[in-house]
């Protein structure tokens, strides 16, 4: 049983919606084709394609201070992940990191982390996942290190090669029996960020917990992600960016595309094959086919990107 | 006569044992102890009935740091990682709502029986 029919039968795909599920391999490499962006194909590849547009980087769940059989050494397989970065031919302009930065919020945690992370000379952008968010101050060590410029929970936007990125926090404020959460602050930031902007930008956005329900019995997915995605709606081409789940699922919505990227840290289960979502011990041999970096190339310039539909809704 | 006094002293402590073993079960009963193990992201026994009084000790057996807290935030404990344990006591009779805050979906209750 291929991961496609194994989602089928634990239901956890829309019917037609769900793409593809990939486990093997180290990233993924994205372009942008008329308004819809596609992967490609696994990093390896990528590095030998001759890379025409720029490209960022995605790095997620490195769990800094994680130490448990599932990796012993998380920050040795996250330097792994800087070295694979360092050694692209083509150097990403920046990195965004999808959060679970550190394991336990723990000051040393994210010392470490920036440590390693910086060590790829690259500019990072972060978004903090629920880890990042559990030291007594509620997510101040969080925000002392990397909330400087951004709103409320770390929330944030910029515009890189003609691209607009939005970094979400869903991992804040999150209501008993629920799933991840923006809020209405954060909702309304939102709707005044994208207010005056051309439907024909091509719109990144980011954050920790899926923005789509992968599994909700498991907790993947965002309460209030389909108010985030009507304001979305009317844009051309959108890419959302997540992490949390340790694993790669992919979907494709009219002119949105969701990834999920792998961690650096340690695997997850597959939705529904296990009693729950915590982490995976594998063979030792086979830890690092299971953990990864994710590459995102837009063509600026280039027709596929130039061509973005947009729909009247 | 000898024989009765043994008798009598031994009777004594009998007594003496049975009071103090009396008075260690009282204590145990004012101040009951329960525990709820937290273990693949599920909280176990879910639904926990108490008398009034009880400590409830959760202890996190999960790789996999959780947080447990009141439904409202009435209480709320540090972020516990494996193997560590936080513990509430109960007092007034009635029904907690309780979650993990940073795994949402991890919900369970304290009955407090009066």
């Amino acid at each position: 049983m291929n991961e496609w029919e194994r989602n089928e039968t634990h239901g956890i795909s829309r019917r037609g919606a769900l793409e593809c599920m990939i486990w093997a391999g180290t990233g993924v490499l994205w372009t942008l084709a008329a308004g819809v962006p596609k992967s490609l194909s696994l990093l390896g590849e990528a590095q030998a394609a001759e890379a025409t547009g720029f490209t960022f980087l995605q790095i997620s769940d490195s769990h800094i201070g994680f130490n448990k059989p599932a990796n012993p050494d998380a920050l040795g397989t996250l330097q792994e992940a800087i070295d694979k970065i360092k050694a692209l031919p083509a150097q990403p302009a920046f990195m965004i990191h999808t959060g679970d930065i550190t394991h336990l919020s723990k000051p040393e945690e994210f010392d470490n982390a920036e440590k390693v992370i910086g060590s790829a000379g690259l500019d990072v952008r972060y978004v903090p996942g629920e880890h990042d968010y559990i030291d007594e101050g509620g997510g101040q060590a969080y925000l002392d290190r990397y909330g400087k410029g951004t709103k409320g929970a770390g929330w944030y936007s910029f515009d890189d090669h003609g691209v607009h990125f939005i970094g979400l926090v869903n991992v804040v404020d999150l209501k008993a029996g629920g799933l991840g959460r923006l809020g209405a602050d954060q909702l309304a930031w939102l709707a005044d960020d994208l207010g005056g902007r051309s439907h024909s930008t091509p719109i990144v956005v980011f954050a920790h917990i899926p923005l789509w329900t992968v599994y909700a019995d498991w907790g993947w997915g965002t309460d209030d992600s389909m108010q985030a995605m009507q304001l979305l709606s009317r844009f051309g081409s959108v890419t959302v960016l997540n992490g949390h789940i340790h694993q790669i699922v992919q979907k494709v919505e009219g002119n949105m595309v969701f990834h999920t990227a792998r961690s650096t840290a340690f695997p997850q289960p597959a939705p529904g094959t296990a009693k729950g979502p915590g982490p995976v011990t594998v063979p030792a041999e086979m830890l690092r086919s299971l953990l990864g970096i994710s590459t995102v190339e837009v063509r600026t310039g280039d027709r596929e990107l130039a061509i973005t539909d947009a729909t009247l809704a | 006569m000898k024989t009765d006094m043994r008798t009598l002293r031994s009777d004594w402590l009998r007594a003496i044992l049975i009071a103090a073993a009396l008075l260690a079960y009282d204590g145990r009963a004012n101040a009951t102890e329960a525990t709820v193990n937290i273990e693949n992201f599920t909280f176990g026994p879910q639904v926990l009935t108490v008398p009034a009084g009880t400590t409830v000790v959760w202890v996190n057996n999960d790789d996999i740091p959780h947080v447990v807290a009141e439904k409202n935030r009435k209480f709320r404990s540090q972020a516990l990682d494996t193997g560590d344990s936080f513990t509430q006591t109960f007092t007034i009779p009635g029904t907690i709502e309780y979650y993990c805050s940073i795994h949402p979906m991890m919900t369970g209750k304290i009955i407090v029986a009066p």
